[in-house]
């Protein structure tokens, strides 16, 4: 008999296709990868957990956008997964995808809100600033990079909020400073209704003071070392208002300004060692076997 | 039955015990009473008919055992393995009385390794029935379930969230308890009977509920996947792991082989695992075999470590170091594990619970040095489908309430496992599994 499911998944005799692949920035990426399942049942704040294949690790990354069958991921090539994973052309086939993961942001009515992306984290903020104005919110969005040649998704998210403020650490694009100037400057206009600040853990850190004395409702989307992504190992526990969380199936977005970034930024830390020999190694291997830097 | 020595095995993650001959097989199954009334078989969860099958190993059909064992169990290369046999079946063999009782589950494990070795045959299927049914976790409950559903009649579709088959056959116990090759092939008989298994599907969002209460039946073997911590300060410092995780990391992901394979795992100079079940034992185990200085912290006594007695014996040949009554209260270090400060507990009498209860004794505190500490006291049953599922009725602890036929509180929803009975073990989950099969079966067709 003929299943109506997707046999994807099914003895790994179906792997996830690349359907698209390019470079966004430097060192910045996008790919989408075919997975309906995702595809159909993703809402915005929501994570997949990937693995390329037989020997690969398990990591999570947000879903940035989705399109029919597929979703879009953007990823900054910093560990061998993000590298090998920007190597992959269209046609490739990635072996395992699960997700949706984690709680989907939490979108209604608020008034005005702002969505403050840095870095690879602006990825996750056009299909949260898409959903906030859906829900009839006035959208105001804040992207920053170290430098013009790291911002990405500028048009994007121009389309997608009512306005946009972009800085840069040099001052290569826009403001010259912090996306925490920036959102300084707007609370100083208008206090907002709800924030979401996305980006680095010490780049969340850092501009999730700026809204705490005025006591803004305030999110951000935590991103700690995860295994399963299904809340069964707590490798991705976070310590919110004292408490311990599971990132993974608790999160990822919490009030920002309960958040003990210290240890979100410990435990991030815990295999560095690790992820330096497993980049060496597979950069050495690229080099012998003439691997292209990327598709540009 | 050979155990591989204790240094060897230390250096590796192969089989410790490499099993019967068939010479001793044969000798030991002579050894078998043939009872009129086994008792044996009512220590089993699953009914095989015992007397049956070693008897046929005793007469060198050793094929012919195997059939007889999967009429009642179709993993018995698993449970010949990792089965508590000394409180089920050979816990009730009459031999036990004066002399040591049948090597019941060696004698399982033979049959089935045998089978294996010599060409596995499926299990007959029943007509179709033309009924759908989601089996949901591939642990032991799912595969059973899934087996027993399938050779009914009914189209089974198992649903698993990772990317491999076998739930805590996969992620949790290690290969020298539990070969990974042997769960695949006990995993590959359901595909040949016809069970489609699906990876990489969380049901409750890559599957909808909704979806998922359109099947004419559904079992849910979700297990108990939820890793407790104690609640101790310093437990989320780096180093810090969950029994769960570090398993998972090894069995699953073989961080064993990095760089080879991408999935790290921290390489400790000296390893405190706390928790005193099989767990506890696999966690302290792996961590000698990645080379580090173990000790084993539990609370009570020696006498009261819920593992299983020889799991208890192999860790301390492999020279994990046992420090009882005693627990943790703090996890030192500034980013990293340097420590674990435990205080000493006085166990007597027998508490309210049926377990001795420990009893902290003032000023004894004192510190093991360690770079990496294994919590390993327990899981809970995974929240996350169960509480999307509207109307279950759920226990105080988070579980499913379901009857000894795993019905559940929801028409045409069944459950059994850990994630109904709380953690316990595979042939626990595996009788009510079967058992709640046979429901679905008469539910599905209408008697």
């Amino acid at each position: 008999m003929t299943l109506r499911f997707s046999r994807q998944g099914e003895d790994g005799i179906l792997g996830y296709r690349i359907m698209e692949a390019r470079q966004l920035a430097e060192r910045i990426y996008q790919v989408w990868v075919e997975a309906p399942r995702v595809a159909r049942n993703a809402r915005a704040g929501q994570f997949l957990v990937l693995r390329i294949d037989e020997k690969g690790e398990r990591i999570p990354l947000t879903i940035s956008a989705v399109d029919g069958d597929s979703v879009r991921l953007v990823f900054m090539a910093v560990g061998k997964t993000t590298l090998q994973l920007s190597t992959l052309c269209p046609g490739d086939e990635i072996m395992d995808v699960a997700g949706p993961l984690g709680r989907p942001s939490e979108i209604r009515y608020f008034g005005h809100c702002v969505i403050v992306g840095g870095g690879a984290g602006i990825a996750c903020c056009p299909i949260i600033a898409r959903a906030a104005r859906a829900a009839g919110n006035r959208v105001t969005g804040i992207i920053g990079a170290r430098s013009a040649n790291f911002l990405i998704l500028e048009d994007e998210m121009g389309e997608a909020c009512d306005e946009l403020f972009v800085a840069t650490d040099d001052g290569t694009r826009g403001h010259h400073g912090f996306a925490a100037d920036l959102l300084k400057q707007v609370i100083a206009r208008e206090r907002p209704d709800r924030v979401w600040i996305i980006g680095p853990a010490i780049m969340m850190k850092v501009t999730s003071e700026v809204t705490r004395p005025d006591g803004i409702p305030t999110l951000v989307s935590l991103n700690p070392i995860m295994v399963d992504g299904t809340g069964m190992c707590g490798s991705c526990r976070v310590v919110v208002g004292g408490e311990t969380r599971f990132a993974c199936v608790d999160g990822p977005e919490f009030d920002a300004h309960r958040v003990d970034f210290d240890v979100l930024m410990a435990r991030q830390r815990t295999y560095t060692g690790e992820e330096k020999l497993a980049l060496e190694r597979f950069s050495a291997h690229r080099c012998r076997c003439g691997g292209s830097e990327s598709h540009g | 039955m050979a155990e591989r020595p204790p240094g060897e095995r230390v250096r590796d993650f192969s089989e410790v015990d490499t099993g019967l001959s068939s010479g001793e097989a044969i000798a030991e199954a002579e050894r078998c009473l043939q009872c009129r009334k086994p008792s044996c078989v009512k220590g089993c969860p699953v009914e095989i008919d015992i007397p049956a099958f070693v008897a046929l190993i005793a007469a060198g059909d050793f094929a012919g055992a195997a059939r007889v064992v999967k009429e009642s169990n179709l993993l018995p290369a698993v449970c010949g393995r990792v089965c508590p046999q000394e409180v089920q079946c050979e816990g009730q063999c009459v031999l036990g009385v004066r002399e040591s009782p049948v090597r019941i589950g060696e004698l399982e494990r033979f049959a089935a390794d045998y089978e294996r070795a010599h060409g596995i045959l499926l299990p007959t299927r029943a007509e179709p029935t033309g009924k759908r049914v989601a089996v949901v976790g591939s642990g032991p409950a799912g595969l059973t379930a899934a087996a027993e559903l399938a050779r009914l009649g009914h189209t089974v579709i198992l649903f698993e969230s990772l990317h491999e088959p076998g739930g805590v056959l996969a992620y949790g116990i290690p290969g020298f308890r539990l070969p990974k090759e042997v769960v695949r092939a006990e995993i590959d008989q359901l595909r040949g009977m016809g069970v489609s298994i699906l990876t990489n599907h969380l049901v409750g969002t890559s599957v909808p509920v909704s979806e998922l209460l359109s099947f004419d039946a559904v079992f849910l073997g979700t297990g108990a996947g939820l890793p407790h911590f104690m609640g101790i300060p310093g437990e989320n410092l780096s180093g810090v792991y969950s029994a769960n995780e570090f398993l998972t990391r090894v069995n699953l992901m073989h961080a064993d082989c990095f760089p080879e394979f991408d999935t790290p795992v921290r390489r400790a100079g000296r390893v405190v695992v706390v928790g005193g079940g099989n767990v506890a034992m696999d966690a302290a185990r792996v961590a000698r075999r990645l080379g580090a200085r173990t000790t084993l912290v539990y609370r009570r006594r020696r006498k009261d470590l819920p593992a299983r007695r020889v799991e208890v014996a192999r860790a301390e040949e492999e020279g994990v170091d046992f420090v009882f009554c005693a627990n943790p209260v703090r996890i030192l270090g500034d980013q990293c594990v340097t420590g674990v400060e435990c205080e000493s507990m006085e166990v007597s009498g027998i508490g309210g619970s049926k377990r001795p209860e420990p009893v902290p004794v003032e000023g004894s505190r004192f510190v093991i040095e360690a770079d990496m500490c294994i919590q390993a006291i327990g899981q809970g049953p995974n929240p996350l489908l169960v509480r999307m599922l509207p109307g279950i009725e759920r226990g105080e602890r988070g579980n499913v309430i379901a009857d000894a036929e795993g019905r559940t509180s929801l028409e045409n929803v069944f459950a059994a496992g850990d994630v109904a009975t709380g953690a316990a073990t595979v042939i626990l989950a595996m009788g009510g599994a079967k058992r709640a099969a046979r429901a679905m079966d008469r539910m599905l067709r209408g008697c």
